[in-house]
């Protein structure tokens, strides 16, 4: 195991430097640059910008300055945030969106495995259709409007949580939030987590189980439930990466301090260094969670073994 | 206009426009009127206990460093931060800030600014005409990268030292002692003291900024000699200031505590402010909560002018419009400006015939004279001219009409495209750009043909808006270029009198629109959420609302 893990980081390497090239060139290929407002500078004003940022040399050697200071993990100072650099920016930003997408992603986890296994064991019955309807109502309401409704409601009618902004974390600003990010996990969850459900309860070794007469729960929590998570993880996989790094719609509605909105506001602000560093720290993550559900894929079946 | 019984909380001075001039020329001339720059709570008004204000304050500030910063999120904060040589009354009229009067000589090129000898800054260091030095300097030096720097361009050498030609110690500002700042300029500037109230010229403390460098604006490093200090930056969640004990006019401060926060969706800002989160909200309401807050808040919404323009711009160097001077005025006659403000957007912005927003100090407008037709004859003018220009039923004027990606904008163009379709027969192929690509092609002036625009003034004068007509400015888009505009402009900067300069500008202003490169659509306004209870809030025209001259009232 030690070895395969120590392989997946090494071929990881490559992948990070393309991740590196392509954003590099792909957002200098955009129209318009970093200082481009509505203000159009003077020549000599917007040469005085190039040169302090080093954008007036010529882009090989740009290139090779960025590799060079991201070997060394400095990811540079932001375009847009002047008074920050693009690693303070992370440092502050990563936190936020950590704890918001953990939470929704254990939510969904829990609340949308065991809603999907119940509707599983009561396959066409009205919990089933329920559960269902309540999935697909999740999968097909976006964000936008669901952010808004509970704000609406928990918020303004009811009174009972603020209508956004983080408050250094506080546990009544983290609620709608998080709920709204876990909906729609909760609802991929719950269908996932029932198709598996229902068949690993059509597969040989519970029938077995069945035949030895034993009782049905223990059935289930000792041997359905281990099986029927291996698609589930195989999802959470990236979709934790995702949740973690932020979700645009959700921080700008509730004004949370998070990863995501850098990723759309750096590359419509063309903010180079901002949008590549959250690009090459998204590929760190995304490569890492991979690497942890192969990981407990080995773990929850016995047939997956790496080397 | 059916909303006025809110629309306007106070109006927009509390003086007549003689007035105005008469106290302008006052401040201009003397430079001494010892009268405060906050304002304490009238007599009678009961205070809440706890004074903290929370502002919404849309997209995060750029920087809070005032010669690098460049938004206003910005400089909202600032203004609260730091103090310039001269300041500005709730009513946006200028007043003292730093310097306590001034001198301007008689060929009105050289400015003597006196200081206070009570300001200091937050750590106790007094603020001294060196520090303004130091700040300006650090405003045209190549090395600090500011984006305003030509800002004061009219400031002798600017322009050489912003070059790299000339070192920054060139720069024609000297402290005579250490209240006497004084500022030579290569030309009268009748704007000049306007000018002075945008952050660019806000004084930093030169220590701080030497020993920490960019770090300097951060909490804790942060020296600042306004009302206000920095106590909490949260970047994209909050900036929390408290008051500055060492500010020279700390006894007619009321807020203690001032919160703006990061509020990038107007509906939800609308939301957090109804649930309680917020006292204000930033200066744009969207337009489909509107009607919702008019029938159910009508006491809290404040809309006003703005220092803003909102038109179209035809390519003058391109065909369709490039010597053709009847299609762009056909083109513009036939778009229905009430319509697009009254029906389109319903939130309070004035149908524009003129280019500089009512409103801006010393100056009565031009306007173009049919504005008072009516719509019929109106509309025979422009097909006349549409027929002259060489267009009729069988032979349409196909034309492309650009704007950025936003939705307020895309009604806009779907409605005058109708209006061109149904008033003249025009095919109007409608594009919509990303910002930033947008920003590039209509800057190219090679492929564009009509095109959207805003401007909001940078400071208070007709000037802001007129110099957008420059054959050699950067934002002159249309490609308009006439010698005898430059000319005039120029000639503005020499003239003796208020009203002589106001003469010129207007004329100049006419001979602008009078060349229909722009079609003016609507003049900008603020709108507003605001609280019962916060008072001495006031509409003016600079949208500058300094938290000094607030106070919470008991609720």
């Amino acid at each position: 195991m030690p070895s395969y893990i120590l392989k997946r980081l090494l071929s990881a390497i490559p992948t990070i430097f393309v991740i590196i090239s392509l954003a590099f060139f792909l957002i200098r290929a955009a129209p318009g640059g970093p200082f481009d407002t509505d203000r159009a500078l003077p020549p000599e004003v917007e040469a005085n910008l190039n040169a302090k940022y080093h954008l007036d040399d010529p882009l090989v050697v740009q290139y090779g300055r960025y590799l060079w200071d991201v070997l060394r993990g400095d990811l540079g100072p932001s375009f847009q945030y002047r008074d920050f650099t693009v690693n303070e920016l992370i440092a502050s930003g990563f936190p936020v969106s950590l704890r918001l997408g953990l939470s929704a992603v254990l939510l969904a986890m829990v609340i949308g495995g065991a809603a999907g296994i119940i509707a599983a064991l009561r396959q066409n019955t009205a919990t089933d259709y329920g559960v269902m309807s309540f999935a697909m109502l999740g999968i097909s309401i976006p964000n936008f409007v669901v952010a808004p409704l509970l704000i609406m409601i928990f918020a303004v009618n009811l009174g009972w949580l603020p209508a956004g902004g983080w408050n250094d974390g506080a546990f009544k600003n983290t609620i709608l939030p998080i709920v709204s990010l876990a909906l729609l996990q909760v609802a991929f969850v719950a269908r996932i987590a029932r198709g598996a459900m229902i068949e690993v309860l059509r597969s040989n070794y519970i029938r077995t189980a069945r035949a030895k007469g034993l009782p049905g729960w223990q059935i289930i929590l000792k041997h359905g439930i281990k099986p029927a998570m291996l698609p589930v993880v195989s999802y959470l996989g990236p979709a934790a990466a995702a949740v973690i790094t932020g979700s645009v719609v959700i921080e700008q509605i509730y004004g949370i301090p998070g990863l995501g909105r850098h990723f759309v506001q750096g590359a419509l602000n063309r903010d180079y260094t901002l949008v590549m560093g959250v690009v090459i720290f998204y590929g760190f993550l995304i490569i890492a969670f991979n690497l942890l559900v192969d990981i407990i894929y080995a773990w929850l079946d016995p047939k997956v073994r790496y080397s | 206009m059916k909303k006025t019984a809110h629309t306007f909380r106070h109006s927009i001075s509390g003086t007549s426009s003689l007035g105005r001039i008469i106290s302008a020329l006052l401040i201009v001339a003397l430079g001494s009127i010892p009268f405060t720059a906050a304002a304490k709570p009238p007599a009678g008004v009961k205070l809440a206990e706890e004074q903290v204000i929370h502002r919404g304050n849309g997209a995060e500030a750029d920087s809070l460093d005032p010669q690098i910063s460049e938004s206003t999120n910005a400089s909202n904060i600032q203004r609260d931060l730091f103090e310039s040589l001269v300041s500005e009354a709730p009513d946006g009229r200028l007043i003292p800030g730093v310097a306590k009067n001034w001198d301007i000589s008689e060929d009105r090129r050289q400015y003597t600014f006196h200081l206070r000898e009570n300001a200091k800054w937050s750590n106790g260091d007094p603020v001294t005409a060196h520090d303004f030095v130091f700040s300006w300097r650090r405003l045209v030096d190549p090395a600090t990268g500011s984006r305003y720097s030509m800002m004061i361009a009219p400031v002798t050498n600017a322009e050489a030292v912003i070059a790299g030609e000339m070192p920054p110690e060139s720069l024609a500002v000297a402290a005579l002692d250490d209240h006497t700042f004084q500022v030579n300029l290569d030309a009268p500037t009748p704007y000049f003291l306007s000018m002075l109230t945008h952050s660019s010229v806000y004084p930093v403390h030169p220590p701080s900024v030497q020993k920490f460098g960019r770090d300097f604006t951060r909490p804790g490093n942060l020296i600042s000699n306004g009302a206000y200090v920095l106590d909490e930056w949260r970047v994209q969640s909050h900036i929390k200031l408290v008051r500055n004990p060492q500010y020279w006019d700390n006894e007619n401060t009321t807020i203690d505590e001032a919160y703006y926060y990061v509020t990038e969706d107007m509906n939800a800002e609308v939301l957090r402010y109804r649930a309680g989160g917020l006292d204000m909200t930033q200066e744009n309401l969207p337009v489909s909560m509107l009607d919702w807050i008019r029938e159910n808040l009508p006491e809290e919404l404040v809309i006003s002018p703005w220092l803003g323009i909102y038109y179209y711009g035809f390519n003058m160097t391109q065909p369709p419009f490039k010597d053709n001077p009847k299609l762009r005025k056909a083109l513009s006659m036939s778009i229905d400006r009430e319509i697009i403000t009254d029906k389109v957007l319903d939130n309070g912005v004035i149908p524009a015939y003129g280019f500089v927003p009512p409103g801006v100090l010393d100056y009565e407008g031009y306007e173009y004279p049919w504005k008072d037709m009516s719509r019929e004859e109106r509309l025979a003018e422009a097909r006349r001219l549409y027929r002259e220009a060489g267009y009729s039923e069988e032979n349409p004027l196909r034309v492309e009409l650009r704007y950025n990606t936003e939705q307020n904008h895309k009604k806009i163009a779907l409605a005058i495209a109708a209006m061109w379709k149904q008033n003249l027969g025009v095919l109007t192929e409608i594009i919509n750009q990303e910002w930033k690509v947008f920003l590039n092609v209509r800057a190219e002036k090679r492929i564009t043909q009509a095109f959207r625009i805003g401007w909001i003034g940078d400071y208070n004068d007709a000037y802001t808006f007129l110099e957008l007509g420059l054959s050699n400015n950067g934002q002159n888009d249309t490609g308009y270029a006439d010698p005898s505009y430059d000319k005039l402009l120029k000639d503005s900067f020499n003239t003796g009198s208020v009203e002589e300069r106001a003469a010129m500008l207007r004329q100049a202003e006419e001979q602008f629109l009078g060349s229909y490169g722009v079609a003016p659509i609507y003049y900008y306004v603020t709108s507003r959420l605001i609280k019962p209870y916060v008072g001495g809030y006031q509409s003016n025209i600079m949208n500058h609302h300094y938290t000094k001259n607030l106070y919470i009232k008991a609720h």
